[in-house]
């Protein structure tokens, strides 16, 4: 059996938008597939050291609130300044309740199960990153070369 | 309950966790060795037959008991 290949591509870099990449990468590694992320724009949020993610309902009305609210909460009021601080805080405090691994647990799992984390060079360059300022273990490379390991994989996924 | 060699209680832990975990023990044990899972999340059940499937190692039983979902890998 061929092993499968896997290819994500992560741009976004808020808390709801970290879960899928790394999770979908670690299940399928788990799974036997040969995977690599590629890290660009805000998704090289992801990478940093110190990983300080948020997420707000602003924007994103599919957002479920406690006791649904999402279905009455209107747009002004998610644009109040403590609300995105309310809501991540909320966020991880339901994902930790669930069981669910937090973004540095599944970061390091992917690792463990030899994803590769690419990070796009090209966006370092742009928004005037320090590589320091990422984790250990990771590749620095362009689109192109990245191309490569998505022209063949069965599954290429857009984050 | 067949025999195990090993086992690992995923309680608690949600998707993606449990096979996460299951991989990592399997990784560390022999060929023929049998892992027993514990976990609560429902969706265990098709991941550990999805598992199973794709990685080729036998899923020898899988079943409920006492609100838990329990499981039997053996290694290939």
């Amino acid at each position: 059996m061929d092993q499968k290949k896997l290819a994500i591509i992560a741009t976004k870099g808020s808390l709801d938008w970290a879960y899928p990449p790394f999770i979908l990468a670690s299940t399928a590694a788990a799974l036997g597939y040969d995977t690599q992320i590629f890290f660009t724009f805000y998704g090289l949020q992801l990478l940093k050291k110190k990983l300080d993610l948020k997420v707000t309902p602003l924007g994103n009305p599919g957002m479920p609130m406690p006791g649904g609210m999402e279905k009455f909460m209107p747009v002004l009021v998610t644009a109040l300044p403590f609300m995105e601080g309310i809501m991540t805080g909320m966020m991880k405090a339901k994902m930790k309740a669930k069981g669910v691994a937090s973004i540095e647990e599944l970061r390091e799992l992917c690792q463990e199960a030899e994803v590769k984390l690419i990070a796009c060079q090209m966006t370092v360059d742009l928004f005037d990153m320090n590589p320091s300022q990422f984790i250990d273990g990771i590749e620095f490379a362009g689109a192109a070369a990245f191309f490569e390991f998505a022209g063949e994989s069965d599954i290429c996924l857009y984050i | 309950m067949a025999d195990f060699d090993q086992e690992l209680d995923a309680s608690g832990l949600n998707c993606p966790l449990p096979i996460l975990r299951a991989k990592k023990t399997l990784n560390a044990m022999s060929a023929g060795q049998v892992l027993h899972v514990i976990a609560t999340d429902p969706g265990s059940v098709k991941d550990f037959d999805a598992f199973a499937k794709q990685t080729g190692n036998e899923l020898m039983e899988s079943k409920e008991e006492g609100g838990k979902f329990h499981f039997l890998i053996k290694k290939s």
